[in-house]
Formats: structure tokens, C-alpha cells, sequence
């Protein structure tokens, strides 16, 4: 048995790692696992966004407000470590119905406190000069974000380790170590490790990691892919999707969708994106997929068509079936804690989760209330919704 | 069920067997096919037949081409006979100037989605300029390989080849790429390399081997089971001697030299292990092309998105593993030549014939003995020219690792160093190594020894790690506007896809 | 683009095709790549790399790398090593002018 820590985090992507690196800001001690290395799960196969556009108004805005401030914040000296980008986003419409609709949704945000701007027809071709001659206005979101994903998940594990913190690749969890109820460790190949909390930060594995618990959280995965094109000079310039996103964000729908959310980076590729499907760990490639997101990019930015994709890649989406995380101690099965299911916004959503919870680790009062991402909060008819799940993916990278 | 999209169009192309590739692997296995009474559909990336060995010059140009510089010229010829017979009989459908950028598996068969190699410009043969989609019940994968490389200070600068590179380049265009040749690197391949060169007027300052002779001396066995190779071997000495080239073991580039352009090279001794020895520098000047060879790297993206089972051969490739009819761990999906393991072209050819033959339900061929041979000569080669574990020595900090990103050595290093990337996955994720135009192709094999070194000491990759790098979902790059044509909502039921 | 110095030009005229690489005339034998083309002409660099603007041409030879990177007839990106040199082809790089002839 190794010496115990105070907070022991299982999964070393965007989430782990963001709790691992706060939890050692409060003073705790800290150990993290991964069944691999870094940010070799869903954080290597996302898109890093930062997005205050597409938050369902409520609990999920709240969060994700209060993360864009730790990472402009707490993690302000480490923006450059992972190409922080303040590219802002735009939401495009092309039919006088999602124009209005888009309209209305502006208006509610702004209530909320959403830095959300209107762009007219030239206000938009301006923003985005090689933007379809269909697109009739659209939003400008300036708080929009984007990270490099993988960076930060690898760099908040490295300075949590120069605060102290102790990382162990290639041991998946294989059991828990229990004192009556309590959880007090887990078992894994590297050996047991015993802390005053273990975390489950692992993403869209957590259904499984909790119900080895003997708790059900549910945790389930959407599949996502995104293509990326060849090198460009600089043809978009924002994050750029149509209005119909925000609402496949929210929908339970199993089938296929996908709204064109087109993006420019830094190293000159530009990144199409999302399809969202219920396939379970299905790893197959959908041609149905790529031609899906093909023609939506294109409708948007007409240029594409004569580009070269390069590669594309997918990812699994943790989400739970009311689309919140859950953050915070699992009462059930005391001394375990959860920190999973952000769906497509873990990388936004992980700086301020971190800081969260390792506010209510040390004990202290978190800024902001964790209730509506109880981890219990689920009723009966959930329970074993993630233990189907048996196959693990190795998805590619972006 | 099979996704809709799996299903060919009108542009589609049905088969019994399809072939990828029309090198010396797929030329055997496509008529092979053909011969046992297969429909054949052949789809490859060149103009025309012949791979990266008999590569030849436009036929267009040069309707019959004497097969001069080239080996096994005869074989050639034989196949290609029997290739265009079978054509003109209707049993092979030939396909080339297309790349495939996706295979996939479906029910009892595959699919092949295709991109012009060339937008644009059609190819002359036979029109098919347009993509096709090829679906057949089994597929025989002959996609050969390329130069395996090692960075070395200098190496992107114009002028510095792959050795591979400056022979295609001779045998395509029947010109040369410079005047000055220094060619280094390991392998048997390096001899004909230079040859060319000077067959073709060019001048080869001198040829490096990292290795030495006397590593052969434990082989010698397995390579008088190829008597072939003995004679090849005697007549790459009888062309350095008449050209005078230096032929220098035990020596290796330490650094290409030039600002825009290659001007020369820094040259050392090396030891048994790659350690440059003290005081054994030299500058080679006046020398405009520098070829690399170090050995192959086999084109594994798609043995393996159709989930073939791999293995690390002895040169430390990652290859696929094939049973004694060449089928791969999946069913009706057959492999032949460097794909399986670096071997040349004789042996390619065998393994083409064995797999066409079995993919087309044919007789058994009785080759095996001579193709084990084959084997055991290429494993014996392969031991005698390993790359030298000290390589990581020759580099600095400011080496370019990745070209096409233009990553360095001492970024890779403080990857590994700093964020656990021990892998050539998380070190493109990291650095971006590998995630450029040619995707990690050419600096794959070098960022995963990178990865397990420690240091700059090196470490050969494991199996995980070159497929991390070798895993292209797109195994080509393809215009985003034939991708708006797959698998329309109309003819797709969206909703099949539920859990 | 990066001129260095004459390899082995076409041999004879007659049967040569014309292409214009950045405005400049070369005649190249038929079916020759345009990589051979431009490298038989002295031209061995055509395109500057992304991050530090550094010349590029012809590496691997045979489609791998995608070091050869040319637009062609108002294609960009082209591997030259692959597309087939014709008569009035418009060949346009991006390695600057001013660093042709430079070694």
C-alpha cells in the first residue's frame, strides 16, 4: 500500500487534471491515476472549446460563466501553455425562421448577463468575409474560448506535480478498497491507493468506475466527429456554426445530427464540426457522418468545397440524460466523489469544476451551489443505464 | 446491417476481388485472381503498372519500355502480359490514378472509396478520373511502402532526398534531380540507388552505410538460399568500381550543409552502435543531393482500419500478420508484399501470387519453400542493417523531427520529458509531430523512438506506438466536396444507427 | 522559388513542352512530373514551409510527404513530384522570388 493521500483523482484528462491541479492549490495532497497517459480519452478527441453561446440557460450558464473566470483568472500565466484563444463565436442563420429564433434566444441571454451582439447581413460579412451569400445575420459571442485541449490536461497534471502531486500511468482501477460503506481506495495493477477522496474524473467511463462502486451514475456516450482540413492561410476567423446547434445540444435524439460548427486554428487547419450520435462505443467510421458535416460545411462556407480533409477523428461525449455533470460527493457510497458527464463542454466547463471541487474537498463552502450536479440526483429508472457499456475505445486525435 | 453507405452508387464498381496497389504484389495477386476465374477490380494510386519497383517512364512517351536499371524486368513483362490479357478479357477492371481514402468493412465483403491522386488531371488510361467506389466479398491489400527515415540536422532542406525518391526520379523521368550525389543511410537498397545515379551521368561522391560488412557474416547462410541476390550484389560492384563511388561503412551524415539549398555534408565514423567516433569528421563539399534511406516503412493505414491483427518485424516495422495463404486476422482480407514484411520485390511478387490465387478460392500454389527462403534472406538483411540504436545522438535540439510541422527534437524531448507523451498519439497531441500534410508518414517511425527514449537515448517503438501513428482515418486526403455526396440523407436511413 | 543550377535540361526542343512557373518559361521532356521539370531547370525549392517560411521541393519522390506542395492550373496544393508536366501548364509556388538563385 502506498502512503495515502488526501484527494486521490482517477482519470488524468481535462477534468482529472483540473482537480488535481486545484485540489493541491487548497493544500491536499493528491495522487492521480489514468489507465493510460494524459489526456488520452475525450480530451484528445474534442474540439477545447470554451463556449458561453450554447449553455442552456440556468445551472449550465452559471458554471460555465464561472470557469471562463478561472480561466481568465487562476490560470491566466498558463494561457499561452495551451494556445488560449479569444476567437469568440458567431452564430449564423440562414432562414428568417432561425433568424427570429435566434433573435430570441439573444434576448433571453442577454438577461443572463451573456456579452451576446447582433450582426447584420454586412455587420457578418465583415466578421467572416467568405461566409455563404445565404446567410442572412446572425450573433456575435465574444466570451467564446478556445484551448488546446490536450495541453492543458497534460500542463495542469505537470504543475500539479510541481505543487506536490503524485502521477501514476497505466493503472486502471480494478476495485475498490472499502472500510464498511466508505470508500477509502482502489486497487489497480500499479497497487492500492487509499485516500480521504477518491474522485471520478473519468469521463465517459465514470458509469462504470461508479457502478464498481456499487453506485449508479449515468453516464452515457455520444459520439461525435470532426474533420480537419488541410493547412490554410486564415479564411475563418471565428468560431462559426449555424443556429440549429444550440438545439442538438440539448436533444436526447439517438439518431445522426449535425449543425456546422466551422473553425479556423492557430496551426492553419480548420476543424468541422460536430456530429452528436447514440452508438454507444461504436468506433466504426460513418460515411453517413462525414457527408453529414461535408455538406453542412460547405452550405456554410462554400469555399470548402474544393478542400482537402486530411483526417478526421472522433470522440465520446459523456452526458448524462438531463445533460448537467455530475459534480460533487456521491452520498451513497461516502468518500467517493464525481466529477463527470459535461458532454460536449468538459474542456469550458473543467477549470471551474476543478476549482469547485476542491473547494468542497478542503471543506470549505464551494463559490457557487453544486445541488442541481448531485451525482445522486438521478431517479431509479437510470440505475444501470451505463453498465451496458463494456467496450473501451481508442479514438484517434485531433 | 450495412450502412447504406456502404452500398456502391452508380459510380460503383463490383468485383469478386479487389486489388489496392499495382506494384509488384498487386500486379501478381490481380492476375492471379484473374487466372483462377475471379472478377478483378485493381485500384492504384500510379498512372500506370509497375509500383514504385518498375516504376518506368509515361508509356505514352515510351510505349515499350527495354527495362534498362531495373530488376526482375522479365517478371515485369510476364505479368504485365498476362494483366492486360486478362483486361482485354473483361476479368480485371483496372482503376488507376485513385487513391483509396477509406476502406471499410461490411458484411462478407469491402468497400474502397477512391480520390484522384491528381485533381484535375485525368488520368490517360482509361478515363477513370472521377472517384469510384469498388466493393468486393475479399480484398487483397498490396499498398507497398516508402523510405523509412531518420532526422538529421539539415535534412529539410531542398536538396535532401529520400533515396527512394532520387531513383524514382531517374526511373520515371529519365533525368536526374542534381549533379553531386552523397547517398547514406542502411540496407541493401542504397547500392541500386547509387547505381542509378551513375547509370544516369549523375556523380556519387560516396555511398554511407551505418553498418558494417561484418555483420553479414552471421547470415550467410540464409543469403545462399537466394542465389539471385548474390548476382545482384556482384553487379552493383562491378558499377562502383567502374564509377569509382566510395563505398564507406561504419559512416553516416551528421549534418546536411547549406542555407536555401543543399551545398554539402558533414560525414563521421560511427561504432557499433551509431556513437559517432571522436576525430573522424569530414566535409563532404560541392554536393547538391543527399539521399536517405533506412530502410522501408510498410503503408499500414489500411490493413489497419480494417482492423488487421500487426506484429513488429525484425527492421522493427510494424507489418501485418498474414497466415500461409496471406490472409490477415480479418476474413477475406489478404495482404502481400511490404505490408507483411519488408522483403523485395521477388518475394512480393510470390506473396501477390499466393494471395490473389486464395482470395479468388484458387488452388493452393506450391511456393512456399522459395518464398521462406525469401523470408529468412530479408530477416537476415534486415538484422545485418539495423538502424543504430545511438541515433537520437546525431540530432540537436533545434533538428527538425516533424517536416511538414516543423517540430523539433527538443520539443519532442520536453514532451516526453515534462508530460508523459511517451507515444507517438500523445506526442502529436502535444507537439503536433505527425499532424501535418503527410501525417506522420515520414517522421512517424522517429517521434515514436523519440518517445521511448530516455534522455537522447533511443528506444525501438513498441507495436501500440507505431499504430497510434499509423491508425489514418483518411488514408488519403480527399476533397470535402466528394465528401458532400456520400451516403445523401435520401438514400440513408438516419435512424438505423440507434443503440 | 529556389534556382541553383542545371541538372540535365530537356535534350532536344522539338518535342518539348512549355510550362510558366511564377511568369518564368521552361520547357520540360514530355512526361516528365513537373517536379522533374522544375528541379531539371534548377528550380529545387517552390514552397515555404507554414511556421518559419523555410524552401521546400522535392523529398520523397513518390506522393508520401507532401514536401512538393505547387499549385497547378489553379489547383493549390499539388503534389508536383506526381502531377504529369503539360504543354501551357501555369505552375504557381510560394517560395519567394527574391530567394531564387540562392544557395
Amino acid at each position: 500500500m502506498t502512503p495515502a493521500s488526501d484527494v486521490l483523482v482517477i482519470g488524468a484528462g481535462v477534468i482529472g487534471a483540473a482537480t488535481a491541479y486545484f485540489a493541491t492549490q487548497q493544500g491536499l495532497t493528491v495522487t492521480v491515476l489514468d489507465k493510460g497517459l494524459p489526456a488520452s480519452g475525450t480530451s484528445s478527441s474534442c474540439e477545447g472549446n470554451i463556449l458561453v453561446s450554447d449553455k442552456e440557460l440556468g445551472p449550465e450558464l452559471e458554471l460555465t460563466r464561472y470557469s471562463l473566470g478561472v480561466w481568465h483568472n487562476d490560470l491566466a500565466e498558463y494561457k499561452k501553455l495551451w494556445e488560449f484563444e479569444a476567437k469568440g463565436g458567431i452564430i449564423v442563420a440562414s432562414r428568417e425562421s432561425s433568424l427570429a429564433s435566434l433573435h430570441r434566444v439573444m434576448s433571453a441571454q442577454s438577461g443572463y448577463g451573456v456579452d451576446v451582439e447582433e450582426l447584420d447581413r454586412e455587420a457578418l460579412r465583415e466578421a467572416e468575409p467568405h461566409i455563404s451569400p445565404e446567410a442572412l445575420g446572425g450573433a456575435s459571442y465574444r466570451e467564446d474560448c478556445q484551448v488546446q485541449p490536450m495541453l492543458v490536461a497534460a500542463h495542469l497534471v505537470r504543475l500539479a506535480r510541481q505543487a506536490g502531486a503524485r502521477f501514476v500511468a497505466d493503472a486502471p482501477v480494478t476495485g475498490f478498497l472499502r472500510d464498511g460503506d466508505r470508500v477509502t481506495g482502489v486497487s489497480s495493477p500499479r497497487g492500492d491507493f487509499s485516500a480521504g477522496a477518491v474522485v471520478n474524473c473519468t469521463g465517459t467511463w465514470a458509469g462504470e468506475l461508479a457502478a464498481m462502486a456499487g453506485v449508479s451514475v449515468p453516464v452515457l456516450p455520444r459520439r461525435g466527429f470532426v474533420m480537419v482540413t488541410e493547412p490554410l492561410p486564415p479564411m475563418v476567423h471565428h468560431k462559426v456554426y449555424a443556429a440549429e446547434y444550440i438545439d442538438n445540444v440539448g436533444s436526447s435524439d439517438a439518431g445522426l445530427q449535425a449543425s456546422p460548427v466551422v473553425e479556423g486554428t492557430p496551426s492553419g487547419t480548420i476543424l468541422i464540426g460536430s456530429t452528436r450520435e447514440r452508438v454507444g462505443f461504436d468506433r466504426t467510421v460513418s460515411t453517413e457522418a462525414l457527408g453529414l458535416l461535408a455538406r453542412n460545411a460547405v452550405s456554410l462556407f462554400p469555399f470548402l468545397e474544393r478542400i482537402k480533409a486530411i483526417r478526421h477523428y472522433h470522440g465520446f461525449r459523456p452526458y448524462c440524460p438531463d445533460h448537467l455533470p455530475v459534480i460533487g460527493h456521491d452520498d451513497r457510497a461516502p468518500g467517493l466523489w464525481h466529477a463527470a458527464g459535461h458532454e460536449g463542454a468538459g474542456i469550458g466547463l473543467s477549470a471551474g469544476t476543478g476549482k469547485l471541487l476542491a473547494q468542497a474537498l478542503a471543506g470549505q463552502s464551494p463559490d457557487l451551489d453544486l445541488t442541481p450536479f448531485a451525482p445522486a440526483r438521478f431517479g431509479e429508472e437510470f440505475s444501470g443505464a451505463s453498465t451496458t457499456v463494456t467496450e473501451h475505445t481508442e479514438e484517434a486525435t485531433a | 446491417m450495412s450502412p447504406a453507405g456502404n452500398r456502391p452508387g452508380n459510380d460503383g464498381v463490383n468485383a469478386d476481388v479487389a486489388v489496392v496497389g499495382a506494384g509488384p504484389a498487386g500486379l501478381a495477386a490481380a492476375v492471379a485472381a484473374a487466372e483462377a476465374g475471379a472478377a478483378v477490380a485493381v485500384v492504384d494510386a500510379g498512372s500506370q503498372p509497375g509500383g514504385q519497383f518498375w516504376r518506368h517512364r509515361p508509356e505514352t512517351i515510351v510505349p515499350e519500355p527495354d527495362g534498362r536499371g531495373h530488376h526482375g524486368w522479365r517478371t515485369y513483362v510476364d505479368l504485365r502480359s498476362r494483366f492486360d490479357a486478362a483486361r482485354a478479357a473483361g476479368r480485371i477492371t483496372y482503376l488507376p490514378g485513385l487513391q483509396v481514402w477509406m476502406a471499410q468493412n461490411y458484411d462478407g465483403g469491402f468497400t474502397l472509396r477512391t480520390t484522384p491522386t491528381v485533381a484535375g488531371v485525368p488520368p490517360r488510361d482509361n478515363g477513370s478520373s472521377v472517384a469510384r467506389t469498388v466493393v468486393a466479398p475479399r480484398l487483397v491489400l498490396c499498398p507497398g511502402g516508402y523510405d523509412r527515415q531518420l532526422p538529421v540536422p539539415g535534412w529539410e532542406l531542398p536538396g535532401a532526398m529520400a533515396a527512394g525518391g532520387i531513383q524514382a526520379f531517374i526511373k520515371g523521368n529519365a533525368a536526374l534531380p542534381g549533379k553531386r550525389f552523397v547517398i547514406a543511410g542502411t540496407g541493401p537498397f542504397l547500392l541500386p540507388v547509387a547505381a542509378g545515379v551513375a547509370e544516369a551521368g549523375g556523380q556519387v561522391l560516396a555511398v554511407l552505410e551505418s553498418s558494417s560488412g561484418s555483420a553479414w557474416l552471421p547470415h550467410l547462410r540464409a543469403a545462399a538460399g537466394v542465389p539471385g541476390k548474390a548476382l545482384e550484389g556482384a553487379e552493383y560492384a562491378s558499377i562502383f568500381a567502374r564509377h569509382r563511388i566510395p563505398y564507406r561503412q561504419r559512416s553516416i551524415v551528421t549534418e546536411v550543409l547549406g542555407t536555401n539549398h543543399v551545398t554539402g555534408v558533414r560525414t563521421a565514423k560511427v561504432d557499433s552502435v551509431g556513437r559517432v567516433r571522436p576525430g573522424t569528421e569530414r566535409i563532404y563539399q560541392g554536393v547538391d543531393v543527399v539521399g536517405f534511406g533506412w530502410g522501408f516503412t510498410p503503408q499500414m493505414e489500411l490493413p489497419l482500419s480494417l482492423g488487421a491483427e500487426t506484429r513488429l518485424d525484425a527492421d522493427g516495422s510494424l507489418v501485418g500478420v498474414v497466415d500461409e495463404h496471406q490472409q490477415s486476422s480479418v476474413r477475406g482480407l489478404y495482404l502481400a508484399g511490404e505490408v507483411t514484411g519488408v522483403g523485395g520485390a521477388s518475394l512480393a511478387v510470390l506473396e501477390g501470387l499466393a494471395a490473389g490465387t486464395a482470395a479468388a478460392r484458387g488452388r493452393a500454389l506450391s511456393s512456399s519453400k522459395t518464398m521462406w527462403r525469401h523470408r529468412k534472406f530479408a530477416q537476415a538483411m534486415h538484422k545485418a542493417h539495423p538502424i543504430p540504436p545511438s541515433w537520437q545522438e546525431w540530432l540537436t535540439p533545434d533538428t527538425a523531427v516533424c517536416r511538414c510541422e516543423e517540430v523539433t527534437a527538443g520539443q519532442i524531448a520536453d514532451a516526453r520529458d515534462l508530460l508523459d507523451a511517451r507515444d507517438a498519439r500523445s506526442l502529436k497531441s502535444f507537439t503536433r509531430a505527425g499532424m501535418g500534410w503527410c501525417q506522420g508518414r515520414v517522421c512517424g517511425f522517429a517521434t515514436a523512438c523519440l518517445g521511448e527514449g530516455t534522455g537522447n537515448q533511443g528506444a525501438a517503438p513498441s507495436v501500440g506506438s507505431l499504430a497510434g501513428s499509423a491508425k489514418r482515418p483518411l488514408a488519403a486526403p480527399v476533397a470535402i466536396g466528394e465528401l458532400t455526396a456520400l451516403a445523401e440523407p435520401a438514400e440513408t436511413n438516419l435512424q438505423t444507427k440507434k443503440n | 522559388m529556389n534556382a541553383h543550377h542545371n541538372a540535365s535540361p530537356p535534350s532536344s526542343a522539338e518535342d518539348a513542352v512549355t510550362l510558366t512557373v511564377d511568369g518564368r518559361v521552361l520547357t520540360a521532356a514530355p512526361g516528365q512530373s513537373v517536379g522533374a521539370a522544375l528541379a531539371t531547370n534548377g528550380i529545387t525549392a517552390w514552397r515555404s514551409t507554414r511556421k518559419n517560411g523555410r524552401p521546400r521541393g522535392l523529398f520523397c519522390g513518390i506522393g508520401v510527404c507532401f514536401d512538393c506542395l505547387v499549385e497547378v492550373d489553379d489547383v493549390p496544393n499539388q503534389r508536383a513530384c506526381l502531377v504529369e508536366a503539360c504543354d501551357g501548364m501555369q505552375i504557381i509556388g510560394t517560395y519567394p522570388q527574391n530567394e531564387r538563385g540562392q544557395a
